[in-house]
């Protein structure tokens, strides 16, 4: 048993319904009580879909426990191929379901329907949403598609891509771009639009382009090990990852690495003077491993960032997340738990967080820019414009998205300025985010006094964590450098005594005077 | 003056109500934590369920307001389920972590889930337990909120019926309300009410457990709710007198409900008319300016908050709607059936859900409103139909005279948005 109040993944039903919803003439039959409906609105609202998930729920209640669940489901599915005539259906049970035994699958092959059914088998108390995308994709794939001839040019399969995705309506389009360019074709884009007979197809490609490996690399692993086809490593997000995934597909199909970059403006953006002052501002990663590890890529060598802490909420990437945080020299934070990755971006204070809609919650409480790089979404992750995460454009988009949140390049010259006049006071904040203003680190305190921290009326006091500062307690500020402190603009000003304190602690100094400061200024200077 | 001027000769009270059973498109009881997490301060509620039940929690929501909520889900997990002895311990393990991290905490709710109980979790003596263990300083309930017991709404009266046996004891004549409203409209109801004279009034649920009103024989309550039915019993039983009146929605509505217990507390009508002239009037020109777009307008109310009949009785008798099918989760006539009076016959009422069967019986009306909840909103947009999302009705205040107009706009805005788009090429 474990106590959890946000959720970064629901249960691994939802991940089936991800499937299904992204899917054409495939029906999702879910042995569920009252209530699990609740999931539809995630597609209808957050996403906007225009119509209900393809499921039929049976809606047992109280009353059908002691009776016969079994025959209310195989009605459900008789119900839901009689309406819906599905070239495929899938069946399965959600927690409750699974705890009373009912054998979906079982039961549905018992009823001879005329069309394909898959059984799932979702093991609601051990996994969660992206076990169950993968696992599902991975069973229609597994039952539907089979060796058939080859398309006679070069195409592609473009796999993972689903419903409630981070931006995987937009990515599809920029992938197709980039295979165009090279003269492959597209065979088949899945789950995303396809239908069960577009799966039996997929064995025509010459290459699959694993997208999102969250969702797809069982699938591709098995079109691997059953029908010969190579399936790429590399996730275009980014400009160098873009680069090296155009590099590692022409490798694969043996074509030429053909690229337009005329779409391409994110180096000179980020090379022009205005992103001088990008350079080394501390982020924060969280979010799924692939958008993490891409992001941290384009933090570091696009950006100029400096990246203090990274991690992911999926368990099953532990591995290469642990691996890509030691390339940086840092820890990597492996957990579901909303509350952990809290405290540690309170702890290392950055100036921006990388993260998902729960990361971006975080930001709101502890005054932090943040922008998003990864699911869980929000119904704003769906924009109405064309604003893809991969290849060129992505990159464009990406560089812009990560900057909106921060104060301005000459803005920030403007605000150190013009730091005493009313309308540029510490608290004015960037001028294109309305009265949102980030609110001021103070000085090596957690961001939040405990007076304002929504938390502290829930929590005692006594039990909230110390201040992680180092000798804190043994040292003093002298009243002129306290003075010359608040002089140092606010966005800078935490750095700053942070930095001070930590050379005068390891010079053993307990007294930080003018110079003092100074001489920490001096030694951190890059 | 201050009777229904035109009760109908035929009324939807006796009318043939359509029962239906399959695929039910509403949330469960543990929905209702969210409004009643903000409405007990001292509160916590601690679901014992699965991941899909702290995903609903979460879904549901919409925003995440606060970094530790006062509610969460215990997930039940593989362990648990081997051994029941286990989840015990395991529970009072978590319960105990709980509580020493928030000693503001004063009540804890168990809240059943669909695994929980089927699993047979024992709730209520995990709560005697548990209570023994953390008295005084705790008091530990249980309810369930699981959907094969409840659907949405009713998750508040099993959490208000949950609290009725551990209310003190009194003997005084006291009028007590009934049910978790915004503090705007609870306090407005409480003003109109004082002012004439009525009192001490009480209500459930109270802010913080130590202000939980008494009960006993001279007790009387009035529903502000029409899904309380197990809480209205459990009041009974404990030798309180329920005041049955129609739901204080719109203006008539409003002044029905009031008209009701004032009469129980011999109010005289110069007094009762010189309290209620005055919002009485703003509500009327209210209505009528937000009703402007509702009139001849049809309605379909699909099942969702169980308000789906009082507040068809405030649309079609004050805004001049006509409704065409009336559905709801349950119908307790006990409750409904002042609202039902008022209602002449006509439309179908439903009771339960085949959603596909119902979606069938939309489409072959094209009603100019449908009432529904938000995973069939957009879908029906995109055919073409106009809708209102239902939890809107819960979350926003809308009882009483001064909110009657915005409860009219709530169901006007989305016609007036139709009307106003033009987003069509235009030839």
């Amino acid at each position: 048993m474990k106590l959890t109040v946000w959720t970064y993944e629901g249960p691994p039903h939802v991940g089936a319904m991800r499937v299904a919803t992204a899917m054409k003439g495939l029906h999702y039959v879910l042995h569920a009580p009252q209530g699990d409906t609740y999931a539809d609105l995630l597609f209808t609202m957050i996403e906007r879909r225009n119509h209900r998930p393809p499921v039929s729920y049976t809606t047992f209640e109280g009353r059908d426990l002691g009776e016969d669940t079994a025959g209310l489901f195989k009605r459900a599915c008789q119900d839901a191929y009689d309406r819906f005539k599905p070239q495929a259906l899938i069946v399965g049970a959600s927690c409750t379901a699974e705890l009373i035994q009912d054998d979906p699958g079982g039961l549905a092959e018992t009823m001879n329907l005329p069309v394909p059914v898959i059984a799932l088998e979702l093991p609601s108390y051990q996994r969660k949403e992206n076990f169950g995308t993968d696992e599902t994709f991975y069973q229609l794939v597994k039952a539907l598609a089979g060796p058939v001839e080859k398309t006679p040019h070069i195409t592609a399969n473009l796999i993972g891509p689903l419903a409630l995705g981070f931006r995987h309506r937009d990515d599809i389009e920029e992938v197709k771009a980039l295979l165009e360019e090279m003269g492959i074709g597209i065979n088949v884009v899945a789950p995303f639009d396809a239908t069960p007979h577009d799966l039996t197809r997929l064995g025509a490609a010459h290459i699959n382009i694993l997208m999102y490996p969250e969702h797809a690399e069982t699938a591709a692993r098995h079109m691997e090990r059953t029908l010969g086809i190579p399936f790429t490593k590399t996730v275009p997000i980014g400009v160098g990852a873009t680069h090296d995934f155009v590099a590692e597909v022409a490798r694969i199909c043996g074509v030429e690495p053909k690229k337009d970059l005329s779409r391409l403006r994110q180096p000179w953006w980020s090379k022009s003077v205005d992103s001088t002052y990008l350079t080394g501002k501390r982020v924060f990663l969280f979010g799924d491993a692939t958008h993490v590890q891409t992001a941290a890529r384009i933090a570091r060598d696009e950006m100029g960032f400096e990246v203090i802490g990274l991690g992911c909420y999926n368990r099953e990437f532990a591995r290469p997340i642990r691996q890509l945080a030691k390339e940086f020299g840092l820890e990597a934070l492996i957990t579901d738990d909303y509350l952990e990755v809290e405290k540690a971006i309170e702890d290392a204070a950055p100036e921006m967080i990388l993260g998902t809609q729960m990361e971006r919650h975080i930001g709101k409480r502890l005054g932090i820019p943040c922008a998003v790089i990864s699911a869980p979404v929000h119904v704003q992750d769906f924009p109405a414009r064309y604003s893809p995460q991969m290849g060129w454009e992505g990159a464009n988009v990406i560089f812009d998205t990560w900057i909106h949140p921060l104060v301005m390049g000459l803005e920030e010259h403007l605000l150190a300025m013009f730091r005493e006049d009313f309308e540029f006071h510490d608290e004015a904040g960037a001028s294109h985010h309305g009265g949102h203003a980030p609110r001021a680190v103070e000085g090596g305190q957690p961001p939040v006094s405990e007076a304002d921290s929504p938390r502290s009326i829930s929590e005692s006091k006594t039990d909230m964590p110390a201040p992680v500062e180092t000798g804190t307690d043994v040292m003093v500020w002298l009243a002129d450098a306290e003075r010359e402190l608040k002089k140092i603009p606010f966005f800078v000003r935490g750095k700053a005594k942070r930095n001070t304190e930590k050379f005068a602690a390891e010079r053993g100094v307990t007294e930080i005077s003018v110079d003092t400061l100074y001489e920490a200024k001096a030694h951190y200077a890059r | 003056m201050n009777r229904p001027a035109n009760i109908p000769a035929s009324t939807c009270r006796d009318a043939p109500i359509l029962k239906e059973r399959g695929q039910r498109e509403v949330f469960c009881g543990l929905t209702g934590i969210i409004w009643l997490h903000r409405k007990m301060q001292d509160a916590f509620f601690l679901v014992v369920g699965s991941r899909t039940c702290a995903h609903l929690l979460q879904s549901a929501a919409g925003v995440m307001i606060f970094a530790e909520p006062r509610f969460g889900t215990a997930i039940l997990e593989e362990t648990d389920l081997a051994g029941l002895a286990d989840a015990n311990d395991e529970l009072d393990r978590e319960v105990a972590r709980l509580l020493s991290r928030r000693p503001d905490i004063k009540q804890l709710f168990l809240v059943g889930s669909c695994p929980s109980e089927v699993i047979k979790l024992d709730l209520a003596r995990a709560a005697e337990r548990l209570t023994q263990i953390h008295a005084p300083h705790v008091r530990v309930l249980n309810y369930s909120g699981s959907g094969i017991e409840t659907t949405f709404t009713q998750g508040e009266d099993a959490c208000l019926a949950s609290m009725v046996p551990v209310l003190p004891g009194t003997e005084d004549r006291e009028l007590l309300l009934v049910g978790a409203l915004p503090d705007v409209v609870e306090d407005q109801a409480v003003d109109l009410l004082t002012k004439m004279g009525i009192g001490p009034i009480h209500v459930l649920p109270a802010p913080r457990s130590a202000d939980a009103p008494g009960i006993g024989p001279n007790t009387v309550f009035a529903c502000l709710q029409p899904f309380l039915g197990d809480t209205a019993a459990a009041l009974e039983r404990r030798g309180a007198r329920m005041i049955q009146a129609p739901f204080p929605f719109g203006e008539e509505g409003t002044t029905l409900w009031l008209k009701a217990i004032a009469d129980e507390f011999g109010v005289d009508d110069a007094t009762f008319d010189a309290v209620t002239a005055a919002p009485r009037a703003r509500a009327r020109t209210a209505i009528a300016n937000a009703s402007e777009h509702l009139r001849g307008k049809s309605i379909f109310f699909l099942p969702d908050s169980q308000l789906e009949i009082p507040l068809a009785r405030f649309l079609t008798r004050e805004c001049g709607m006509v409704a065409v099918e009336i559905g709801q989760p349950f119908i307790h006539k006990g409750l409904v059936g002042p609202d039902l009076d008022l209602i002449p016959a006509g439309p179908t009422i439903s009771e339960g859900q085949d959603v596909e069967k119902q979606l069938d019986r939309v489409r072959a009306a094209r009603p100019d409103l449908t009432v529904c909840g938000l995973g069939l909103a957009n879908p029906l947009e995109a055919e073409g139909l106009t809708t209102k999302w239902a939890i809107e009705l819960v979350f926003t205040p809308v009882h009483f005279y001064d909110q009657a107009g915005d409860l009219a706009g709530l169901f006007s805005r989305p016609l007036r948005r139709r009307a106003l788009l033009k987003l069509e090429e235009r030839a």
